[in-house]
């Protein structure tokens, strides 16, 4: 598990807004940690309590949602996330060479962020681009019809971007 | 159009005419028809329930439907024809429960609910003898040993009692399902010890869980080697809680009252001493009612930064709650410590001088319808350099397996007293252990000592019940004196809620963290979801008292000595020192 950091004050101030701005309903929990990671980048524990607090549900609820789906996470994710599709259509058009392409130029493992924080590796299943397989997504970009070989050089330019 | 009153359906080919919004499963019990389930729990008349239709153990076939149904999530509807006990329905159940198996330790020969296990007992009723599949173990479920509750995950069902129980009876919200699919576990607050949550202690997850996956600490093998260490003294004291429910582990009638085989039992284990926690308990009333009259006249005089209401405080696992959930609140409890604690108090000061009895010598041991006060005697502020006033505490259910393990025909023992001199009760300390008992036993003598005069009728009524929240106005001379009772620390938390809003308009408040007060506590046998043993429980309380000779603390001569001789007076330095407690801020940030 992630060390807990303070979290900035300023980083507070945008998480209770998230919450003002759903009405601090309960029902809104899943909303709220959605902008709270594309804010953030992840969901610490810290995070999670004030989310808690605001909706006036217990912590445990929270950490209990966070956990069930595997796209919320409490690791510290990089400034650009990598996801590799696994899904059918990607995986028989060789999403896995890919995958291991990206593990090689990086060094990480899948859930793991490297140490200068650029980039972090995920895996996922299908985000609705078949048509493009094999698919990699970096932040919102979507790289399509990718090869091994072109990896490093699009990492290389997201590096530098 | 005109609702139906009624609706008529058969199960199992009888007719059964239910009220409309009942389940098949309640529709059944009408009959006696007691279909196996082991999620589902609804103490009826209390806010314990759990409906999630997550064990599918209780599946029956219903004529026109193509799926079988489960009975506890399923209304009754007109002309409903019910099959509880069909070929189909039997293998289903079945395998049902072969699934449940399939990753469930099956270390059942020492497991701690061995003998009162639901799922054990449904195995041997469905006639499983061999386990068809073999699961896979996960390793990320924890385990954990408090000073009051042991938790063992691998043994859990997934029934979500314990969460239901800590998240809607309790409102303390530590306990919740986390990860999914075959990683699921219920869980404390971020995969954390309870230790390092809010957890209150109060144990009713232990109270409600079908298996061995939440159990107390046990601290029996502790309790034999003192007893049997000569160069200890060790004395007993029994809650009031423990009498009306410790015959039911030996197959007596729920509501059995047990008080002078109680006190036989405990000498015959070799406790050298056998006094009783209901002393204290009148003793608490001396205490905390000059306390509630302190604050009265002090209200009543003008002060105005006098706290009001004034709450009691010989719940500890409302306590906790309070410590955690409401800092900014601290100064509005009573100072009175639990009656267990004054008792240890006065044990290891009062008496162990009057004996000549060193401090380090004595072992006072509680027996209690609690788990918590397993963690209450762990609090710093109850010890003496290091030495706690009470040094552990064993619930009812470790002393019944005390009781059988030394060969003590329990039904059959004579009636004993207690010692002297803390041994003697009222009948205001013998209702201690039921919601309201609290405030009925102070009311009787702040009613006295404030009026000046006899009480017409000792029964307050008023105050009695199993409703969640219960108010009354007494009078007093003139004066009317508004209470207020409260039982589960949801119904606690809307009251605790009020009071910070400002808007709480009462001048005494009684909290017990347990569904009908200690009688529903967590260690007490378990009830198995039967609001049939609570009731019989509560009926037992006010017998008890109802054939006391004295009803009122004030009038225990025996306190009244303890007053003479050695505290002075309640509130008073002595009893400042050796009664009364303080509180701290655990919230957690």
């Amino acid at each position: 598990m992630a060390k807990e950091i303070k979290l900035q004050c300023n980083v507070v101030e945008q998480i209770e807004a998230i919450c003002d701005k759903h009405g601090n309903k309960p029902g809104e929990l899943i909303n709220i940690l959605h902008e709270a990671q594309s804010l953030h980048g992840y969901l610490p524990e810290e995070m999670q309590r004030i989310i808690a607090r605001k909706l006036g549900i217990p912590a445990s609820k929270v950490y209990g949602v966070v956990t069930f789906y595997s796209f919320f996470t409490m690791t510290p994710k990089g400034k650009h996330p990598i996801s590799v599709c696994l899904g059918t259509a990607c995986y028989v058009r060789g999403s896995e060479p890919l995958l291991e392409e990206i593990k090689r130029i990086l060094n990480i493992e899948v859930g793991e962020t490297t140490p200068d924080g650029k980039f972090s590796l995920d895996c996922l299943r299908c985000v609705g681009a078949c048509g493009l397989a094999p698919v990699v997504m970096i932040g919102e970009q979507v790289y399509g019809r990718l090869q091994p070989q072109e990896i490093r050089k699009i990492l290389e330019d997201v590096a530098a971007s | 159009m005109e609702q139906a009153k009624t609706i008529q359906l058969t199960i199992d080919r009888h007719a059964v005419e239910v009220a409309p919004g009942t389940t098949l499963l309640e529709a059944a019990r009408t009959i006696g028809i007691n279909i196996p389930t082991l999620c589902h729990i609804d103490l009826k008349g209390t806010c314990v329930q759990n409906k999630p239709a997550s064990c599918r153990l209780c599946v029956v076939e219903v004529e026109g439907r193509r799926n079988l149904a489960p009975a506890c999530a399923t209304n009754c509807t007109p002309g409903m024809v019910v099959h509880t006990n069909s070929a189909r329905v039997i293998r289903a159940r079945k395998t049902v429960a072969e699934l449940i198996l399939s990753d469930h330790p099956n270390d059942c020969l020492t497991c701690p609910k061995c003998s009162d296990c639901e799922l054990q007992r449904l195995v041997m009723r469905l006639n499983i003898r061999q386990m068809p599949f073999n699961g896979g173990e996960q390793s990320q479920r924890k385990n954990e040993l408090t000073v009051a509750i042991k938790r063992n995950m691998d043994k859990c069902i997934y029934c979500r009692r314990c969460e239901s129980i800590c998240n809607n009876v309790q409102s303390v919200g530590v306990l919740s399902a986390i990860r999914r699919g075959f990683d699921t576990t219920i869980a404390p607050t971020f995969d954390k010890m309870f230790t390092d949550t809010n957890c209150t202690y109060c144990g009713q997850c232990v109270a409600v869980c079908p298996v061995g996956a939440l159990t107390e600490r046990d601290y029996t093998d502790q309790l034999l080697d003192d007893i049997t260490n000569p160069d200890k003294v060790v004395i007993a004291q029994p809650a009031p809680a423990v009498r009306y429910a410790l015959g039911e582990e030996f197959g007596m009638t729920p509501g059995t009252i047990v008080t002078g085989k109680l006190a036989t039992a405990l000498r015959d284990l070799g406790f050298d001493y056998v006094f009783d926690t209901d002393f204290a308990a009148d003793l608490t009333i001396m205490e905390e009612g000059a306390e509630i009259l302190d604050r009265l006249q002090k209200f009543l005089g003008g002060d105005k930064t006098v706290k009001l209401p004034i709450t009691t405080s010989c719940c500890p696992a409302w306590v906790n709650f309070y410590e955690h959930e409401f800092p900014d609140l601290l100064d509005y409890p009573s100072t009175a410590k639990s009656p267990a604690q004054m008792f240890g108090a006065i044990a290891k000061t009062y008496w162990a001088e009057k004996m000549g009895i060193p401090r380090e010598k004595l072992v006072v041991v509680s027996i209690m319808p609690c788990l918590a006060k397993k963690y209450e005697c762990g609090r710093e502020e109850f010890k003496v350099d290091g030495n706690p006033d009470v040094d552990y505490s064993i619930s009812t259910r470790e002393l019944a397996r005390l009781i059988k393990r030394a060969n003590i025909n329990f039904p059959n023992l004579p009636d004993g007293d207690f010692d002297s001199p803390l041994g003697e009760s009222s009948g205001a300390g013998a209702i201690f252990g039921v919601t309201g008992g609290v405030m009925e036993a102070a009311l009787r003598t702040v009613y006295e000592v404030y009026t000046g005069k006899t009480l017409p009728r000792i029964n307050f009524e008023q105050v009695r019940g199993l409703d969640g929240i219960r108010e009354a106005t007494i009078d007093l001379n003139g004066f009317e004196l508004k209470v207020c009772v409260a039982h589960t620390l949801s119904n606690a938390r809307i009251l605790m809620d009020k009071l910070r809003r400002g808007e709480l308009n009462y001048h005494v408040v009684e909290v017990m963290a347990c569904p009908g007060g200690c009688i529903g506590g967590a260690g007490q046998p378990y009830h198995h979801g039967n609001i049939d043993i609570l009731q019989a429980r509560f009926n037992a309380v006010y017998a008890e008292d109802e054939g006391k000779p004295i009803r009122k603390s004030h009038e225990n001569p025996d306190i009244k000595r303890l007053y003479d001789e050695f505290l002075g007076k309640p509130l008073g330095e002595k009893s400042h020192h050796l009664l009364h407690t303080h509180y701290h801020d655990k919230s957690i940030h």
